[in-house]
């Protein structure tokens, strides 16, 4: 079937019956996203897609990508977005779509099967344009996944000041290779921007530690060494004690404690402080 | 001592089939391990280990093997629970398997351990590894 078949009585039944497709279109796109969108909303959004759809198709436009249909996909990539921002699933958005092809289909049945013939052009369109609604769906939602990873990303390698020259890094969650170059740069920066010669690298928060996990662990404490400061490993659990051992890997001379509490102690220890309960006298 | 190969056929339930073709699945094997994990009512210190081997096998599976997938399942046998994970590429295989199973080796510029380490975090370990693949089983029953 060829893209050029003409489609002209198709456009002149939407232009004779606009008003009748118009409202069952707007009916079975409201059928699906019932609850979350009033008939007058989905009566507004709609609106403006038929309106540039007919100004296309007026204009002798049959493929989706046409110029004459710049404004349609436009309105349509639009649409799709906000949809995709709303947390609509890619059906609930291009039903809107889908559902005019119904619609004109109902009309032609009702009063003028002999243009039964332009359909199949007719449809190939509302095909074209459904895929351009899945398009930019996905776009929309992979900017908020890809927004999201990053500010994950950021959110979750806080550097914090413990005492005069000492730093901790909570780390939680899973440690890939992005994230961990991260901490290992925010820890770095962070111990010359402060001065401090300690840093406490908690590790509470990871809820397994393999090899990879392990080696950035300890390039990390390198890499800290190599600027003059030093590294304790805390919040090694049980499990995570024992799994380490299994693995077979060697934390070699870098101090590491169970808990942050006794990981502080032995920094200010190592930088010549202490803590004293003092004596109350009331 | 974790043996070779699995002798009797544990009952099965249906086996979960994961890709691998990128870090963010590693992680989606490792998190599904977990949850395999908990059903099976692993200790805590077992579901650590059996998710850590998961980690590393998928790990190798995306560097070494250039991407395969991971097949999961509980599996019961005897009255006890377990967790059978199955990594299958079909990369270059392994090329000295003794020397890979040593520790301490690294081709890709990593510790090396992933290997032999995971074999002593299971109670089963099964690799099978030729010039057009390498598929490495483990198992982890509950205690």
């Amino acid at each position: 079937m060829a893209t050029s078949q003409g489609i002209e009585q198709v456009v002149a039944l939407l232009q004779a019956q606009r008003d009748r497709v118009f409202r069952s279109w707007v009916q079975a796109v409201a059928v699906n996203t019932r609850g979350r969108r009033t008939a007058a909303e989905t009566e507004q959004e709609l609106r403006p897609m038929l309106d540039a759809l007919l100004t296309g198709l007026s204009a002798g436009a049959v493929d989706a990508n046409n110029p004459a249909f710049d404004e349609l996909r436009a309105i349509l990539a639009e649409y799709s977005r906000a949809r995709a921002r709303q947390g609509f699933t890619p059906a609930e958005t291009s039903v809107a779509v889908f559902a005019l092809r119904d619609a004109v289909l109902t009309a032609l049945h009702d009063s003028n099967p002999a243009a039964f013939a332009d359909f199949p052009a007719f449809s190939k369109l509302v095909d074209n344009l459904g895929l351009i609604t899945f398009e930019a769906f996905v776009q929309a939602r992979e900017t908020v996944i890809a927004n999201q990873t990053e500010q994950l990303l950021e959110l979750s390698t806080p550097v914090v000041k413990l005492w005069e020259g000492i730093v901790a890094v909570p780390l939680v969650g899973t440690l890939d290779s992005a994230r961990t170059q991260v901490v290992m740069e925010t820890l770095l920066q962070t111990l010359v921007s402060t001065g401090s010669a300690h840093a406490i690298i908690d590790i509470t928060g990871v809820p397994a530690v393999d090899t990879q996990v392990a080696q950035h662990l300890l390039k990390t404490v390198v890499a800290a060494r190599l600027m003059g400061a030093e590294c304790v490993i805390s919040g090694i659990r049980p499990q995570i004690a024992q799994t380490i051992v299994g693995l077979g890997i060697e934390f070699g001379d870098i101090a590491t404690k169970s808990n942050l509490a006794d990981a502080l102690r032995l920094t200010l220890q190592r930088a010549g402080l202490e803590v004293r309960k003092i004596a109350r006298t009331s | 001592m974790p043996s070779a190969v699995t002798q009797s056929n544990p009952t099965e339930s249906p086996a979960q089939q994961m890709d691998i073709v990128s870090d963010a699945d590693v992680v989606r094997v490792r998190q599904a391990v977990r949850t395999l994990a908990l059903k099976a009512a692993l200790s805590i210190v077992d579901q650590t280990k059996i998710v850590t081997a998961a980690s590393e096998l998928a790990r190798n599976t995306l560097i070494h093997g250039g991407g395969g997938s991971a097949q999961l399942e509980l599996v019961h046998e005897r009255e006890r629970a377990g967790v059978r994970a199955t990594f299958i590429d079909s990369g270059p295989g392994i090329a000295d398997i003794e020397r890979a199973m040593a520790g301490g080796n690294s081709t890709a510029g990593g510790l090396g351990l992933g290997l032999s380490g995971s074999r002593r975090l299971v109670d089963s370990f099964d690799l099978k590894t030729a010039a057009g693949g390498t598929r490495v089983t483990v198992i982890k029953w509950k205690r």
